[in-house]
């Protein structure tokens, strides 16, 4: 299919509109991303049409809304590449998706154990950990970072031991855009036992990743980072992991049988899907993946590291411009400062021209730290934004520029 | 001056501007005027919560008037504290409990008065009546 960012921009009703008087350009695409018609659509024709409760019914609708939460189960299977559809446990994102993981490891680890975490981490991902080695006396070691923003892979092998039973890296880092070798982190730890965590909340929307290529033990991704709605992800756990790891939360749909004496669990995934869940989140979840790969994956990343590049090189002639994160391999985010102008200014006053970036510490302090810096401005691109933006963004970033200094 | 006639003169100022930019623009004149905090005040028990760049409020009592002093990172915040400053520093305890605030809607920076934005305006207002209302008891 031809990339036609003008017929692509006809699906999102959101660019249409104004903000401050002026065309909404939107470039806080990491943050979350604009949802497409036929996203909003999916959810209004469930509400519109089946909305029931799933699994349990013996009703026509019930059915249906079952089949329609298990067929996104599929997609998300097919898309990501995964062996068997149970390996995929419908989350409300991320951040649960890694929380389920850790409170799964609170059993596993003892205080012998490592697991190391990259500096490039969102707090998200750092904080359950934390709470983690406070039960079971397991230590955090650190992956450090260089100073174009890639992890500095060297100290990853050295810190590599027999005593490091997980491994925690983003696919690509929130705050600077940088890729990360997934691939041989992962093999590498495998080589001493350890298991692989890979948070792709980042990555989503821009690479499609083949999980069993990739051979990693768990995965997760947000839906809203990828042109579907909030509140809803997908955590993939290799089986023999997952069958290892008690349930996360007690409650209906997670149970086999129950009597006051004794519960048994369900079969994976329903084991960690307990209560009522986001019927219409996993739908629209499977809608968004249709909608990209009817672009086609291969499309969207050519387009947006053109996008990337004009932009980059373009920012870098205003003086005093710097970028935070020159890793060789990134997507479209640039994080940036202006000489000594803060974010915060920056922001404020691009927004008045309608531009929404995002500004402060993105939620990855130990960055910021890194780098001596209290925040950035963060431009990160979609493959429905263009250069004319882009162009836009350049010019009101000057005159914020010359009335803030 | 009173509170009330600092509001007005603000507000006349206020309303030369025909667009935001001036507004701002002006805003950050004033934030770079601002009368600076001494730096042995800008301690972290000072800093107003809520704020995306580091703000820092210090209040002291002088002949029952209450005198503030600010600083901020971001110089928009600045410009803001500076207005804020000029209205209620050098006011008796009293007076800035009981003064209202509708000067904020008529020079156009309500929007900036909204609790979800991260620039500590409305924490900084509560700041300046809570000095007041510990230093009226005094």
């Amino acid at each position: 299919m031809a990339f036609d960012v003008n017929k692509i921009r006809e699906d999102f009703p959101i660019l249409k509109r104004k903000v401050n008087g002026h065309p909404l350009v939107y470039l806080d695409n990491a943050a979350t991303s604009q949802k497409p018609r036929k996203v909003i659509d999916s959810i209004v024709d469930y509400y519109e049409n089946y909305n029931s409760n799933i699994h349990r019914g013996v009703h026509s609708i019930s059915q249906e809304a079952t089949d329609a939460y298990e067929d996104a189960r599929k997609k998300i299977q097919k898309h990501f590449n995964v062996q068997d559809s149970k390996e995929i446990i419908l989350t409300s994102g991320t951040t649960h998706s890694i929380n389920l993981v850790a409170n799964g490891f609170t059993e596993l680890l003892n205080k012998d154990d490592e697991i190391l975490i990259s500096e490039l981490e969102h707090h998200s991902n750092i904080v359950p950990w934390q709470m983690m080695c406070e039960k079971n006396g397991a230590k955090i070691k650190v992956i450090p970072l260089t100073n174009n923003g890639d992890l500095n892979y060297d100290s990853f092998l050295n810190l590599l031991s027999k005593k490091t039973k997980l491994v925690f890296v983003n696919h690509v880092s929130n705050a600077l855009g940088t890729i990360n070798p997934i691939k041989s982190i992962i093999s590498k730890a495998h080589k001493f036992g350890a298991a692989v965590l890979i948070d792709g909340a980042q990555a989503s929307s821009h690479i499609k990743a083949d999980l069993q290529e990739l051979n990693v033990d768990f995965y997760t991704t947000s839906a809203h980072k990828l042109c579907g709605p909030t509140g809803i992800g997908m955590l993939f756990g290799k089986k023999e992991w997952l069958n290892k790891m008690p349930p996360y939360q007690g409650g209906g749909e997670m149970i086999s049988e129950v009597t006051f004496e004794k519960t048994t669990y369900a079969d994976l995934p329903h084991k960690f899907e307990a209560g009522t869940p986001n019927i219409v989140g996993a739908i629209g979840f499977g809608m968004a993946l249709d909608y990209l790969n009817n672009i086609g994956f291969s499309n969207i990343e050519s387009y947006e590291l053109d996008l990337l590049n004009y932009a980059t090189n373009k920012l870098k002639e205003i003086p005093g411009f710097k970028i935070y994160g020159e890793a060789k391999n990134k997507t479209s985010v640039i994080s940036f400062n202006v000489g000594d102008l803060h974010s915060y200014d920056i922001g404020t006053i691009l927004d008045k021209f309608g531009i929404a970036v995002r500004t402060g510490q993105h939620c990855a302090q130990p960055v910021m730290d890194y780098f001596g810096i209290s925040g950035t401005v963060r431009a990160s691109f979609s493959f429905y934004n263009t250069k004319e933006e882009i162009d836009y963004f350049c010019k009101s970033l000057e005159r914020a520029i010359a009335m803030l200094s | 001056m009173g509170i009330i006639e600092v509001q007005n003169e603000i507000v006349e100022e206020f309303s030369l501007f025909e667009d935001w930019m001036q507004r701002y623009e002006y805003m950050i004149e004033l934030g770079k005027s601002i009368e600076l905090i001494d730096p042995s005040n800008k301690v972290d028990s000072n800093l107003i919560k809520g704020c995306q760049s580091k703000l820092w409020l210090h209040a002291e009592l002088k002949e029952n008037k209450l005198i503030f002093k600010a600083d901020s990172e971001a110089i928009i915040t600045k410009g803001i504290a500076a207005v804020l400053l000029r209205v209620f520093s050098n006011q008796t305890p009293k007076n800035i409990i009981e003064a209202d605030l509708e000067f904020i809607d008529k020079i156009g920076l309500k929007e900036h008065l909204s609790p979800t934005r991260a620039n500590g305006l409305l924490s900084m207002i509560k700041q300046i009546k809570y000095y007041a209302l510990a230093f009226n008891k005094n």
